[in-house]
């Protein structure tokens, strides 16, 4: 088949692609999209919107039932990326697909021809291909370091690089922006225009709204696995792309009215603790968070938040300083201590370290308190009462699930989360730990959890929140709190907040630093 | 303590480390294939299977020869047995990939059926095809390096053994070469690690496992096949006495480099070598049975604090499916 505008045809054009999983979910139905050479286009929609099956399908990870793909014209069929490679296709993946143990050079010829098969290609003549695409797109990376050594920002550049090095024409980028830095994402935006001028032709998949629109010449908005709309940036607006997204207006600022704090309700005092390594993941934390506000920290994923969650829930012990729940030393007291003591958990692995994955509704309901009357009873669980409790917790909380005995794992990210906000708030803490609450979580219940959060904290609750989505900070917080590697880099208040110092300080600039800086910098 | 006096000669010292050489190759073989197989992220523990079958195929297959061939060629048997030791273990190691990576069955499971196979078939096929008779076949004979075998001491450590043992070495070094300079020995590194960076990168993850698991058991094979063919020049029910198993700590301790894995395998032949000459001294005080624990309880120590997990290939043992 040739296509009718034989002028120009597109770089890459998607027919009619269709793709069921198992247990008849439609993924993708009937998506028709084309990619122009030289432009970015914007792939955007909810999680679960069929925007990375659709990719995988592209980039020949997942076979479609139904539907073609044209490659410059050419029918073309990919039964592995094997064959998408050989077609100029790259893909950069959310969860970067780099071997940690190998070196930056070993990536990226993995899965490459060699010149002198079975051995390896000469590593000067790759080490020197390697820097000349480095310099030319300004992706500094070393060749010989080894991929763990590397940061988040830098492990990103070394998978554009290796799509390059492969000679790929069409980059495919999932999610790319999710674990960067402000500066990071800017610094990554300059890289894909060059690319984009180069003539190479970018698919750009995201549910950020403000970066598409940034970003992006094109943008196809994806809804429940069908195409809603594909339009040019310049004819759309923020507002009316994500009303395409789920169908409706989402406030995505959230309505709150200014905090009335109380008494501290949690203090950290000069807080040490080790990661798993045994390497010092938190160094002198401290922080108060009172009644009636919630305190955000902001930071890249990886510097410490994951260790101060545990150490403030008791999961993990802390080797220096002090935990105080209302005015109480509760350092290294087991986590049903710290639970009777007021505190509440919403942790950032729900899967983890929440939920019982093929329990029932009902029964992660009552988890932390199935030992205590009314659900249990001279020994025995009462299931009347465990039963009624769910029923009055998924009405209260708009729990969408067919059955209260649905096991908890058929749920999706949005529901299971208000599973857990459900059980946590049902028993009233004083102090609430929410981490990552909105991960893997849709637009909607985003919206949800947020006024919940801002609720609790009208009605007095100590709410400490930790997020790597720097929006969310942004928008619940009253007082933000940086963290990078471990250590607090600054304080201050949301209304007072600009993003682009806070960029700085989430890279590891102190806020007194910065505050100098600027200072010296007007006068 | 007369005896113990013994001990200490140079005559014995000499005689413990050669044969402690000796001792040492089967194991290091089947460690050496085993490190190529978990390096691609496969966990196979049927060694000890392996190796009886490889022990058992080229015992027959150098036996027969040397019923068949003339005098002129029977120097080829003992090739033909190991070479057919080989290839013995690749049909092993073929059931274990079709188990582990075609059918993503538990690959624990999956390679400890391979040894209980392994050990029936082997006891079965040697009463049937041998009854009562003690069979024998010509081992491998000694081969002296020219001048280097005449050096004192040394000489007759590391020059004088079958050509066997000095191929172990090459063997050595090309397994080496192959894991760290071949496009083949990272795209198995790179399965090992992370095989959906491979999938991604154009690897085809199964293909890769197939070829890991068939080499490594391909040594296993061989080894078995030292042992019966060019060491012992017989074949008797479990000859292989737990070694395959053994061979599967030594690659732990090795933390999956090659060059360890030798070092450790010749630990193990030493304490082998010095237990059987504790037991010929016929020592009152010692039971043989405690002996004969020695080299087992040895590379348990060893282990204890040879361990570190962290350097285990990260997808070891893990099926890879892309969904």
């Amino acid at each position: 088949m040739i296509p009718t505008n034989a002028s120009t045809p597109p770089v890459v054009e998607l027919r009619n692609i269709v793709k069921h999983f198992h247990g008849g979910v439609l993924a993708n139905d009937q998506i028709t999209i084309q990619l122009q050479r030289g432009e970015i286009l914007g792939l955007l929609g909810e999680n679960g919107a069929g925007k990375t099956t659709l990719m995988n399908i592209l980039y020949g990870l997942l076979q479609p039932d139904a539907g073609e793909i044209f490659v410059r014209g050419q029918r073309s069929h990919f039964r592995s990326t094997h064959d998408a490679i050989a077609h100029g296709l790259g893909m950069v993946h959310q969860h970067f697909m780099l071997v940690p143990t190998f070196t930056v050079a070993e990536n990226l010829v993995l899965g490459q021809p060699s010149p002198r098969k079975p051995f390896l290609e000469n590593r000067k003549t790759v080490a020197r291909r390697i820097s000349q695409l480095s310099e030319q797109y300004g992706l500094q990376v070393d060749p010989n370091a080894e991929v763990w050594q590397l940061s988040v920002g830098q492990e990103q550049r070394v998978e554009i690089l290796k799509t390059l090095y492969r000679g790929a024409e069409i980059l495919i980028l999932d999610e790319p922006t999710a674990v960067l830095t402000p500066q990071e994402v800017d610094e990554l935006i300059t890289i894909l225009r060059k690319l984009a001028q180069d003539g190479r032709s970018l698919i750009f998949i995201s549910h950020k709204l403000h970066e598409v629109m940034q970003i992006c010449d094109r943008v196809a908005v994806l809804r429940d696995g069908r195409l809603v709309h594909t339009t040019p940036v310049q004819a759309t607006n923020p507002a009316e792309l994500s009303r395409m997204m789920v169908g409706r207006d989402v406030v995505l600022r959230v309505n709150k009215g200014p905090a009335k704090p109380g008494a501290v309700r949690l203090r950290l005092q000069n807080l040490q603790v080790r990661d798993d390594r045994q390497l010092l993941a938190l160094r002198d934390v401290s922080l108060a968070v009172h009644a009636g506000e919630i305190v955000g920290i902001a930071g890249v994923e990886g510097n410490g938040q994951r260790e101060l969650e545990e150490a403030i829930v008791g999961l993990r012990p802390v080797e220096q300083g002090q935990v105080q729940l209302n005015q109480q030393d509760v350092t290294n007291r087991p986590p049903r201590v710290l639970f009777n003591a007021g505190l509440g958990h919403v942790p950032s692995d729900r899967y983890k370290t929440a939920l019982l994955r093929e329990f029932s509704i009902a029964e992660n309901l009552v988890l932390s308190r199935i030992d205590q009357p009314p659900f249990t009873q001279h020994g025995l669980l009462n299931q009347p009462a465990i039963d009624q409790n769910a029923r009055t917790l998924i009405q209260q909380f708009d729990i969408r699930a067919p059955a209260i005995d649905t096991a908890v794992a058929k749920l999706s990210g949005g529901n299971a989360q208000k599973v857990v906000l459900a059980r946590e708030l049902s028993h009233q803490p004083q102090v609430l730990l929410v981490a990552q609450p909105t991960r893997g979580v849709d637009v909607g219940a985003i919206e949800y959890v947020h006024q919940a959060l801002v609720r609790q904290r009208d009605q007095g609750m100590a709410i400490l929140l930790i997020s790597t989505e720097l929006e969310e900070i942004l928008n619940l917080s009253d007082r933000i709190i940086v963290l990078y590697e471990g250590q607090v880099m600054g304080e201050c208040l949301a209304s007072e907040a600009d993003v682009q110092t806070l960029g700085l300080m989430m890279a590891g600039s102190k806020l007194a630093t910065i505050a100098n800086q600027q200072g010296g910098a007007t006068k | 303590m007369q005896d113990l006096n013994h001990l200490l000669t140079a005559a014995f010292v000499i005689s413990l480390l050669t044969s402690g050489i000796r001792l040492a190759i089967p194991i290091f073989l089947a460690a050496l294939g085993e490190i190529i197989t978990e390096r691609g992220g496969v966990l196979n523990l049927g060694l000890e299977g392996i190796m009886l079958v490889g022990a058992l195929a080229g015992f027959m297959v150098a036996y027969d020869a040397e019923q068949l061939f003339a005098p002129s060629w029977l120097w080829l048997t003992p090739w033909l047995g190991l070479l057919a030791g080989a290839i013995a273990g690749m049909g092993m190691g073929l059931i274990m990939a079709v188990l582990a990576v075609s059918l993503q069955t538990d690959q624990v499971i999956a390679s400890i059926t391979l040894v209980i196979v392994g050990q029936g078939a082997t006891t079965y096929l040697f009463r049937q095809q041998f009854g009562s008779l003690t069979a024998r076949i010509h081992p491998l004979p000694a081969v002296p390096i020219p001048l280097l075998a005449k050096l004192p001491v040394l000489g007759e450590v590391f020059f004088q053994h079958d050509l066997m043992t000095y191929f172990s070495i090459v063997l050595l070094v090309a397994a080496w070469y192959f894991l760290y300079q071949t496009v083949g020995g990272l795209n198995i590194r790179a399965v090992g690690e992370h095989p959906a960076a491979a999938d991604t990168s154009g690897i085809n993850v199964t293909a890769v496992r197939y070829g890991a698991i068939l080499i490594g058991a391909a040594f296993a094979g061989l080894g078995g096949a030292v042992l019966t063919v060019a060491q012992l020049g017989i074949f008797s029910e479990g000859i292989t006495a737990g070694q395959g198993w053994i061979a599967i700590a030594l690659v732990i301790f090795a933390r999956w480099r090659p060059g360890l894995a030798f070092g450790g395998a010749l630990l193990f032949g030493l304490a082998t070598a010095l237990q059987f000459r504790i037991q010929a001294l016929n020592l009152q005080f010692i039971p043989y049975e405690l002996l004969l624990m020695l080299p087992y309880l040895l590379t348990l120590l060893v282990l204890l604090r040879g361990t570190r997990r962290a350097e285990a290939p990260a997808a070891l043992g893990r099926p890879y499916s892309k969904e």
